[in-house]
């Protein structure tokens, strides 16, 4: 049984201007001891679907259905205490945003330390509680861990600001580590360095990650399978050689296509068209509206997951050769 | 276009002024535990129309120098000389005209704008200040079209936008006041690549039609390569190396440079061919309480001399227009050679 599976999620959020349809319906799933990650273009969900699992969504979403099942068991329908037990001990995430993550009025010592204790066992003293802190920093790649713990969070520059979050985050990452990001603000050398990290950190713990990165080369060195999201679905999915290799739906051949390449002259220009709106979003494929193999058939209904190669699948009717395809 | 045309502005370019000179600029903070040496004596020029890359390691001290130029931080010492004047002082005591003249797009399009206001509220604050007499409602319109938002965004809150949609406001935000030079700050670090080259375009586009110049800070080797007509390279609050950008990629000279050109992950095996030889990052990384003494760098550098320890290697210009500070271009020696491809 995996560690985490997400069936059918839909969430969506209250705005002035109504309900935006979000998430329609994603499925993934993440083994134990498995590193998967999750590329897609900016605002498709990806934050959304990890807050979900950590139950910590925003006051203005509304759960449309689904389920997450952890161990058999669906966290969206657990008690409090149940889950507060998985929060403090088995899953932990880092923040895409990590001045959101801080807060600007306590120092990182006040905010480090509180984390340590909550998720402890066993009563620990001060000094057990600062060593285990500046451990976790000098892990993180971060200079000067005395000085980070006396800083608050302004003091500190944008990719130390990343780095101390990561090392909270690790404190209580003991099955599940949801890593949005993280690498966003640091320069290449050190990225490398807590990819390294966290891949250890992976081992060693013997848990899962999920990876969400931009950074396609990142995703494409770090996890044993992908999922590629669009606008709140899940297009395609596979084993990360396989997806890279040979990319099959029609929006990852385009995503990949837009990075830019240290032997291109320029930046690509994107994939052409708009996203389409969350608030009236198309009936049947999401992409329909940018797709350059669009057919009648995409505008119409959704389209199921069909297996392309082994375990490789995509959710795309250029797929569909008369048998059905199927719901993963 | 005719030729003579062409080669006639280009001259001219090249001629004149530069629009920003920064001088020997530091930048200290004091702190109960010591002085953090954030920004320690850097010079560059940007000149009129061009894109300089700022480039370098988390904590290096780019931040801390773009918000030296708009007048966020003052520097403890150092010139900072904008369009003839020196302009190192706070944004509190700058005249009006240098306000509006030079904006920056902060690194975290999140946080930067406020929840609490539409876009259309925060697009009208500098042009109430600014430019009071416009027709404000029609240059909010205007600003959202210039950088391809819908105009029903004016309506909206951040927390309604994507992350490239709050970074193309805040872009828009940095343009309102009509600036000649804008600092950007990471603009599209945060976002994905097909995002990225979307706001990349409207940035360059905007660059040739109103005539900007952009100190552009980003880690992203990879962008900053197809963008920037000159890079420096930082590390731990110093200028290692800078030079014409293709120079840059296709000659690195700098230890530090190599390792992160090394390192960058990437898709294609015609791209991992045009990487140098691997440099593994080692060592400790140094922080800017405790600067290593002699060149920063040496705790972490493969090709570490005696000399590396105690002497601060100056920048030197090595080839035209390519500066680097390595003792390894100093002494006579050859460990270098070994290494190079
Ligand atoms: N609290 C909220 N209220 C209204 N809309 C929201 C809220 N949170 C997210 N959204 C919207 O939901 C969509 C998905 O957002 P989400 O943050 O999950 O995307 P993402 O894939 O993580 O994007 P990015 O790569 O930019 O981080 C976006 O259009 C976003 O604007
Ligand atoms: N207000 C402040 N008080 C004390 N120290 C500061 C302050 N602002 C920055 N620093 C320190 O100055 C150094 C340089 O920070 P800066 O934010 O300029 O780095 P950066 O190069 O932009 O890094 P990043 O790529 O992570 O954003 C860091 O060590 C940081 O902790
Ligand atoms: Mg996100
Ligand atoms: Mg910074």
């Amino acid at each position: 049984m995996p560690l985490i599976q997400v069936k059918d999620l839909r969430v969506g959020y209250n705005v002035y201007e109504g309900l935006l349809k979000v998430l329609d319906g994603i499925n993934f799933f993440v083994e134990r001891k498995e590193k998967v990650g999750i590329i897609g273009e900016s605002a498709c969900g990806k934050t959304t679907a990890m807050k979900a699992i950590m139950r910590i969504l925003a006051k203005n979403s509304v759960l449309m259905g689904g389920k997450i099942l952890y161990d058999g068991n669906d966290i969206l329908r657990m008690n409090d205490t149940q889950f507060t037990e998985i929060r403090r001990k088995k899953f932990s995430m880092i923040f895409q945003d990590p001045s959101a993550a801080l807060n600007p009025v306590f120092t990182i010592r006040q905010q480090f330390y509180d984390i340590i204790r909550y998720s402890s066992n066993q009563r620990m003293t001060k000094d057990m509680i600062h060593e285990r802190a500046v451990e976790l920093l000098k892990q993180a790649a971060l200079p000067e861990p005395e000085r980070i713990l006396d800083s608050y969070p302004f003091q500190l520059s944008g990719g130390m600001k990343q780095r101390v979050n990561i090392a909270m985050a690790l404190v209580s990452a003991n099955e599940l580590l949801i890593a949005d990001e993280p690498g966003t603000a640091l320069d290449v050398t050190i990225e490398d360095q807590i990819l390294r990290l966290l891949k250890k950190i992976v081992e060693e713990r013997r848990i899962s990650i999920i990876l969400i990165s931009h950074a396609l080369g990142t995703i494409k060195h770090f996890v044993d399978r992908i999922y590629v999201m669009y606008a709140g679905t899940i297009v395609e999915s596979g084993p990360t050689e396989k997806v890279f290799k040979n990319p099959k739906h029609p929006y990852t051949q385009l995503l990949i296509d837009s990075v830019p390449k240290l032997t291109g002259e320029g930046v690509p220009e994107g994939i052409p068209g708009i996203v389409p709106s969350y608030l009236n979003p198309p009936h049947g494929c999401r992409f329909v509206t940018r797709c350059p193999y669009a057919m009648q058939v995409c505008k119409e209904k959704v389209p199921p997951s069909y297996e392309v190669e082994q375990l490789h699948y995509a959710s795309c009717f250029l797929y569909d050769n008369g048998e059905n395809g199927k719901d993963e | 276009m005719p030729l003579v045309f062409s080669m006639t502005t280009e001259k001219m370019e090249r001629m004149s002024e530069p629009i920003l000179i920064v001088e020997n600029v530091k930048k200290y903070f004091n702190t109960a535990r010591g002085i953090i040496k954030a920004v320690d004596g850097v010079s560059f020029f940007v000149n009129q129309g061009e894109v300089f890359g700022v480039v370098g390691e988390s904590g290096s001290g780019k931040t801390t120098l773009g918000n030296m130029v708009v007048g966020i931080y003052t520097p403890t010492s150092g010139k900072i000389i904008y369009k003839g004047q020196d302009i190192a002082k706070h944004a509190k005591e700058r005249p009006k005209w240098l306000k509006k003249d030079i904006q920056i797009v902060f690194q975290n399009p999140a946080s930067s704008l406020n929840p609490r206001r539409t876009i259309r509220q925060t697009l009208e604050v500098p042009l109430k200040v600014h430019m009071p007499s416009s027709n404000i409602a029609e240059r909010v319109d205007k600003l959202l079209e210039m950088v391809d938002l819908p105009p029903e965004f004016a309506e909206r809150y951040p927390d309604e936008l994507g992350g490239g949609e709050k970074q193309l406001v805040a872009i828009a935000r940095a343009l309102a006041t009509e600036p000649s030079f804008v600092v950007l700050d990471e603009p599209t670090s945060a976002l994905d690549v097909s995002v990225q080259g979307k706001i990349i375009k409207i940035l360059m586009n905007l660059k040739k039609r109103l005539n900007l110049s952009y100190m552009f800070i980003t880690h992203n080797l990879s962008l900053m390569s197809n963008v920037a007509d000159r890079v420096a390279i930082m590390y731990l609050g110093k200028v290692r190396e800078l030079a014409e950008t293709r120079d840059f990629f296709l000659n690195p000279m700098h230890p530090y440079t190599r390792m992160l050109l090394s390192s960058i992950p990437v898709i294609t095996d015609e791209e991992e061919k045009l990487k140098p030889k691997r440099i593994e990052s080692m060592g400790e990384i140094a922080g800017a309480l405790n600067i290593p003494p002699g060149c920063s760098f040496h705790p972490r550098c493969p090709f570490v001399m005696d000399v590396c320890r105690s002497v601060d290697p100056p920048l030197n210009e090595l080839a035209p227009a390519h500066f680097c500070s390595c003792h390894l271009y100093t002494t006579s020696n050859n460990a270098y050679d070994k290494y190079k491809k």
